[in-house]
């Protein structure tokens, strides 16, 4: 019951997004302007970029990311759909879980066609890297998603919401972007991932932490 | 009698300070060739006044979503806001005394950046204050991003120590440091209770004032509804 | 037996102030109460507590014998807002699915299906919600608030924004209900045609009830009747 009262949120949100695509091809766009300005800030070509090429990624993922996470509960306000959701049988829980999983999936598809671009424009190889890479994308876009999410359903009701979400968003996100923007930059040339491995474990302690957090508090955020 | 216990408060805090300014200055004036070491008891101190504070907002902002009385969502607040203010003067104090050291006024050393960090993280709390109107949704709202934000507070610290770092090792003993010779210590705790009184006389005096909003509000309400 | 609705010694603080004080009263199975008041008496911060939407600051609310904010209390409530709650990206049918699903019924389809065909919906049931008229989302809201056929029914100013179709459907549907026993409560300004449906008025003024009990038989006629004998101003 309550999978399917998840799954019942999260595929009516892809729905509604597949059928605009607005969020996705904002973000989408967005993160390859910020790759295109990065060229500007640094020269792509030097042999130092591999050093930075972690954090240029990163920042352009969660500039863009932003964009999706503002609409989530803001999509709800139409119509106050938000009264009828939480006043159905679905936990506040199960909302924010299937909010937080289309999300998830709309970032993921993002994220991944922005690799390729940044992968071309800053000649990057990621043969034979793509697998911790990959597994470095999908934890810390879940802690991403998670707060992202939470300060969404947060900021819902505050006619200053579209200021207020970045400035809240960043300062929490530092912790989880540090580690994806080491971790991206020393697989990415080259070294072993045994090496860090504490990182890997302060992802999955941060994906885990918010997310037991978010579960248990969103209820009194919805419910007033 | 609330008037009575802040003046014993202040007349505590001026007392403590005259005191422990006076050790202080009779202190050797150099330790290992690092100048003005001096603004380490207040660098210190302000530090751990201002995680007291965010700990105790927790505290205090746990205690309100189980109660539901307004008043502890008017300290949680206002402690918040003491601390922010003494993190203020943490990173103050330590960029001053990174010019004097290193030449630099700031470096993106580990503990100097945690707290820039976690300032960053609770402005958001203030200004996420200032735009709810209704007193108990911003009680609610901010209670839960006190939470999230002392979560916040430890992930900064841990990350960001592991990262490479320039700031002088732990010096005070109980974190397993030891790197100050014996007598030096004591003032810092002192200037730690000098702040925690000047933070309970900052704190209070807030609280009235966010009191003194809520009733503004809500006679405000009052005539609306007529 | 317990009562429909059991409302105890409700307050509810904004800050401190009080927008409800010590309301209560109950409701016996299969009423329809009218819940009349100014703007911002209070009617829509007590419905929204009934929803579940908002918690009291003090008293209890029971619903059929259990507390507002449970699950199983909230599977048997419908509500009717002033907005109408329903996506526009989605299709007719596909907006009554959602909820559907989240009230956990076994044949979702189906009922949507039948929903669509009484509120005259079912020609277009692919249709994306954004397309239709006013009116057409109106009875799509209507075909929403009814889908899992509540026990309990709140209504919101039900026949402020409503075309004449739709408040035609809804007040069929509404009889309906009410000749199964459901019981239903609106908060509306336009007595006259509360009145018509009403069995119960409760009338709230300043957060506090100044009146209940059966629907008096002045009303019928006098629609000031109410305000002028038990209002102050």
């Amino acid at each position: 019951m309550y999978l399917r009262q998840i799954w019942t949120i999260a595929a009516k949100d892809l729905r509604s997004e597949i059928r605009t695509k607005e969020a996705l091809n904002a973000s989408l766009a967005f993160s390859v302007v910020i790759l295109v300005m990065f060229s500007f800030a640094f020269d792509p070509t030097s042999e130092q970029m591999t050093t930075f090429s972690g954090g240029l990624l990163w920042m352009s993922y969660s500039f863009a990311g932003a964009l999706v996470l503002n609409r989530s509960f803001a999509r709800e306000l139409q119509n106050d759909c938000l009264d009828a959701l939480v006043s159905s049988p679905a936990p506040s829980s199960a909302v924010f879980l299937g909010k937080a999983l289309a999300n998830y999936a709309i970032l993921l598809v993002v994220e991944l066609l922005s690799l390729g671009v940044f992968a071309i424009f800053y000649d990057v190889r990621l043969s034979g890297k793509l697998g911790y890479v990959a597994l470095v994308i999908v934890l810390a876009t879940w802690g991403m998603t998670v707060i992202g999410t939470m300060f969404s359903a947060l900021t819902v009701n505050l006619h200053m919401r579209e200021l207020m979400l970045p400035v809240l968003l960043y300062p929490f996100l530092i912790p989880a972007l540090m580690a994806a923007m080491l971790l991206t930059t020393e697989l990415l040339s080259g070294v072993p991932i045994a090496k860090n491995m504490i990182w890997m474990q302060l992802l999955i302690a941060f994906d885990v932490l918010y997310t037991a957090l978010a579960v248990v508090c969103i209820d009194v955020v919805l419910v007033g | 009698m609330r008037q009575n216990i802040l003046y014993l408060l202040a007349a505590a805090v001026v007392g403590l300070l005259i005191w422990n300014m006076n050790t202080i200055a009779g202190l050797p004036a150099q330790v290992e060739n690092v100048g003005a070491y001096k603004i380490i008891y207040f660098h210190v101190p302000a530090a751990l006044a201002a995680f007291t504070g965010f700990y105790v907002a927790l505290f205090s902002s746990l205690i309100y979503l189980k109660t539901g009385n307004l008043k502890y969502d008017a300290f949680a607040a206002a402690v918040t806001e003491v601390g922010l203010a003494f993190a203020t003067a943490n990173i103050l104090s330590g960029m001053i005394w990174g010019r004097f050291a290193w030449g630099i006024w700031w470096t993106w050393d580990a503990r100097l950046t945690s707290m820039l960090v976690c300032l960053l993280m609770y402005y958001g709390y203030v200004m996420m204050r200032q735009a709810i109107v209704d007193p108990s949704q911003r009680a609610r709202l901010s209670a839960v991003l006190s939470i999230l934000g002392s979560a916040g507070v430890a992930f900064v610290y841990q990350s960001i120590a592991w990262y490479r770092t320039q700031h002088p090792s732990p010096v005070l003993g109980f974190r397993g440091g030891g790197g100050m010779s014996p007598g030096l210590e004591p003032p810092i705790y002192w200037n730690y209770l000098v702040f925690l009184c000047l933070g309970a006389i900052l704190a209070s005096v807030r609280m009235r004032q966010g009191e003194f909003a809520t009733e503004i509000d809500s006679l405000r309400r009052q005539a609306h509804s007529h | 037996m317990p009562q429909a609705l059991d409302i105890e010694g409700v307050y509810k603080y904004f800050g401190d102030f009080p927008a409800l004080r010590d309301v209560s009263f109950s409701v016996s199975a299969g009423s329809v109460v009218a819940l009349l008041g100014r703007n911002g008496a209070g009617k829509t911060t007590l419905l929204r507590i009934l929803a579940g939407l908002s918690k009291p600051s003090q008293g209890s609310v029971k619903i059929n014998g259990s507390v507002a904010r449970e699950e199983k209390t909230r599977r048997g409530i419908g509500i009717l807002g002033h907005s109408i709650s329903i996506y526009d990206e989605l299709s007719a049918h596909e907006n009554l699915a959602v909820f559907g699903n989240l009230y956990g019924m076994s044949d979702v389809n189906k009922r949507a299906d039948q929903m669509l065909e009484r509120v005259g919906l079912g020609r277009v049931r692919d249709g994306l919600a954004r397309e239709f008229s006013r009116g057409m989302r109106q009875r799509l809201a209507i075909a929403r608030a009814f889908l899992h056929e509540p026990e309990l029914l709140l209504l919101d100013e039900p026949f402020t924004s409503l075309d004449d179709r739709a408040i035609a459907v809804l007040q069929s549907m509404l009889q309906e209900m009410r000749e199964s026993g459901k019981t239903i409560i609106m908060s509306t300004h336009q007595i006259r045609e509360a009145m018509e449906l009403a069995t119960d008025v409760v009338f709230i003024q300043r957060g506090q009830v100044a009146f209940k009990g059966p629907r008096p038989p002045e009303m019928a006629s006098d629609s000031g009747w109410l305000y002028r004998t038990y209002g102050d101003q």
